[in-house]
């Protein structure tokens, strides 16, 4: 996984609560069996509207999404995220995040920054007010910054390290691999196999 | 201080307990006992695993079915949708390249994967469970912790048999009534669509629900799966139900259950997997039963709910600004207006199945609505039985010819209509009533209009062709 440290973009604000993934990408589209090519599912259906934000410009170039509460809602499916980095989009802000889409987020590299819903406002406003205004978010200072507007964002301390390391989960896990190991031989005797 | 269920499962799967260092605290490395795969999540994960050459650590521990994409007619021909079939075979050539049980279409013990664990008897008391699938939540109705998870976490399962995890805040759901028991007509659907929308879909954030109070000890297992299966529909890890006799008793004798002195000791063990007398809840909601009512969306997600006898709710009353915006742009996208009775809402499509309520004893409830009546003209009807073995019991019973006779198609077990991953999908600007568990805009197919709705619901608005419950029939 690449590195984080900061991140500067077009701020695209999205005035929509409960953005569940099958809106982010629908179904259809997780056929595929790559980890890559999903930029066109996302948002497929708001596209095709176009008055929707993505279809304007300069908001179709943008890499920061401002998007109301509540964001990532539904499927675990991290096609998702994966729709959104294809895209470009880099971090999603948002005053709540569903906590697979969270987690999601944190193994692939996008950064979902938890912004105060007030704070999410003045950003919407910013952003409407100023299109093309570029978005600058600080993973090690926590910061997001538009214009002259600078607000905070709260991230779990754990991913944020493993972003700005870039590291890998498993090969962290595979350093307690005696741990594992351990624990398996305690397991009781009566838990089910898949085999038997 | 005691400990409520979920601590002590989580407690029992401490691979190595998060140390605080300079990078802040550090999640907790916890045990897998059953990973569940099917073909949607997993093949970037097996990719991933080759191209680090990393094998499968327990494949004993992982099972495969095929279940999202399977299309539920002219099930012996090759699937037909090219990328459909793709996706299937790509998982055939990873469970045979890491050595995982599959069990692929028209297989015996073929169906949708929240449906197969429990009924095989591998989804026990205290494991913990996961699935590349959100409703992985239905699994903790036994008493495990069972979670949906993305494909990097399936990868890691794969590689590890293990997650990093921070631990889960802890809510407690009473569901009382004064005999213990559900107006007739309502149904463990009712009851966790008015917890959706009394908590709302952000509500369980962070939290693994425990379901508790004598309405929840009354229940049947498959009654309990429903409401575990729409934990997610709140927002939450996970959904619980403490094991009891009931939970034994489904359990006993199943293919992979223990037995002999084992399934004592098991027995013996599960008996501790109660919440403590003195354990605290981070939070706490307290349900009705004996005011509940049959339940439905009207909304475009699971949270917009009112009962059947409401009408649809006039947004200009509702005074927070995201939840009005929310409930304008859903009243458009459903095609509704406000101040319409619900019962007045008139349906394209009814679909019974999903892991939500496609299990058997939803079959029958909505075989016995239907019994002697034909389904409403110009409505056409689907019930797609949650497995393979649900199917044969259902034909076993006469389910089958209850349902054809009515009007309605019997198909074969997949996700179908849930999720309109095959070709049962709603046409743009079709509206079903659904016994899955998501109303989202588009999820049946494009355009789509879907409200949630209990089996029983389900029949009688098959009937009578507008949303009804089965009172509106005598």
């Amino acid at each position: 996984m690449e590195k984080f440290s900061t991140h500067t973009g077009i701020g695209v604000p999205l005035r929509r609560s409960n953005v569940d993934t099958d809106q982010i990408i629908p179904a259809v589209y997780l056929k595929r069996v790559t980890r890559t090519g999903f930029e066109d599912g996302l948002f497929s259906a708001w596209r095709n509207d176009e008055s929707f934000i993505l279809n304007q410009e300069p908001f179709s170039r943008g890499s920061v999404l401002v998007a109301g509460p509540d964001f990532g809602t539904g499927s675990s499916r991290e096609h998702a995220v994966w729709a959104l980095m294809d895209y470009g989009f880099r971090v999603v802000i948002s005053a709540r995040f569903a906590d697979i889409f969270r987690g999601n987020s944190a193994k692939a590299g996008l950064v979902a920054a938890q912004v105060e819903q007030p704070d999410v406002e003045l950003l919407w406003k910013l952003l409407e007010n100023e299109p093309g205004t570029e978005v600058t978010v600080d993973l090690q200072e926590k910061t997001v910054q538009a214009k002259d507007l600078t607000v905070p964002f709260e991230i779990d301390d754990y991913i944020r390290w493993r972003l700005l390391e870039g590291l890998d989960d498993i090969g962290l896990t595979l350093r307690h691999e005696d741990a594992i190991d351990a624990f398996e031989r305690s397991r009781p005797a009566h838990k089910p196999v898949t085999t038997a | 201080m005691g400990r409520t269920l979920a601590e002590k499962v989580w407690d029992q799967h401490l691979v190595r307990k998060g140390a605080e260092n300079g990078a802040g605290q550090e999640p907790d490395l916890l045990y897998i006992d059953l990973h569940l795969v099917h073909e949607v999540t997993s093949p970037q994960a097996f990719d991933g695993l080759r191209l680090a050459g990393r094998p499968v650590r327990r494949p004993d521990l992982t099972l495969a079915t095929e279940d999202h994409n399977v299309p539920t007619l002219d099930v012996l021909a090759p699937i037909a949708d090219p990328v459909s079939r793709t996706q299937v075979e790509t998982l055939r050539r990873n469970c045979e390249e890491f050595g995982v049980r599959l069990y692929p279409m028209n297989h015996a013990e073929q169906g949708i994967v929240h449906v197969v664990g429990p009924q095989l008897g591998l989804t026990q008391p205290g494991t913990t469970v996961v699935c590349g699938d959100s409703h992985t939540s239905t699994h903790g109705a036994f008493g495990a912790m069972a979670f949906g998870i993305g494909t990097s976490e399936v990868e890691h399962v794969l590689a590890t048999q293990t997650l990093p995890l921070k631990p889960f805040k802890t809510m407690a759901i009473n569901v009382h009534s004064a005999d213990g028991r559900l107006r007739p007509g309502v149904t463990s659907k009712d009851v966790v669509l008015a917890i959706i929308a009394q908590i709302g879909t952000g509500g369980g954030q962070g939290y693994v629900l425990e379901y508790r109070g004598n309405v929840i000890d009354n229940l049947s297992m498959e009654a309990r799966m429903t409401i575990c299966n729409m934990s997610i529909e709140a927002g939450a890890r996970a959904g619980m139900i403490a094991p009891d006799e009931t939970t034994f008793a489904y359990l006993k004798g199943r293919d992979h259950a223990p037995k002999g002195a084992q399934w004592d000791e098991a027995v013996e063990a599960w008996r501790e997997l109660r919440t403590d007398a003195d354990a605290v809840f981070d939070a706490e909601v307290d349900i009705d039963a004996d005011a509940l009512t049959p339940f439905v969306t009207w909304g475009t997600n699971p949270g917009q709910g009112l009962p059947l006898g409401e009408t649809v709710p006039d947004p200009a009353a509702i005074v927070d600004e995201n939840e009005r915006v929310a409930a304008e742009k859903a009243l458009s996208y459903m095609g509704l207006e406000a101040g319409q009775p619900l019962r007045s809402i008139k349906v394209d499509t009814v679909f019974v199945g999903s892991c939500t309520n496609g299990r058997i004893e939803d079959l029958r409830a909505a075989a016995e609505i239907l019994d002697g009546k034909q389904i409403a003209d110009g409505v056409r009807m689907l019930v797609v039985p949650g497995s393979m073995r649900v199917r044969f019991q259902a034909e076993e019973e006469g389910l089958d010819k209850v349902f054809t006779a009515a009007g309605a198609e019997w198909r074969s077990a997949g996700c179908s209509m849930c999720l309109g991953m095959n070709p049962d999908q709603l046409a743009p600007g079709e509206r079903s009533a659904s016994t899955s568990n998501r109303n989202f805009e588009g999820r049946q197919g494009k355009g789509g209009r879907t409200h949630l709705v209990s089996p029983l619901v389900a029949a009688a608005t098959a009937v009578r062709g507008t949303l009804s419950s089965p009172e509106d029939l005598v």
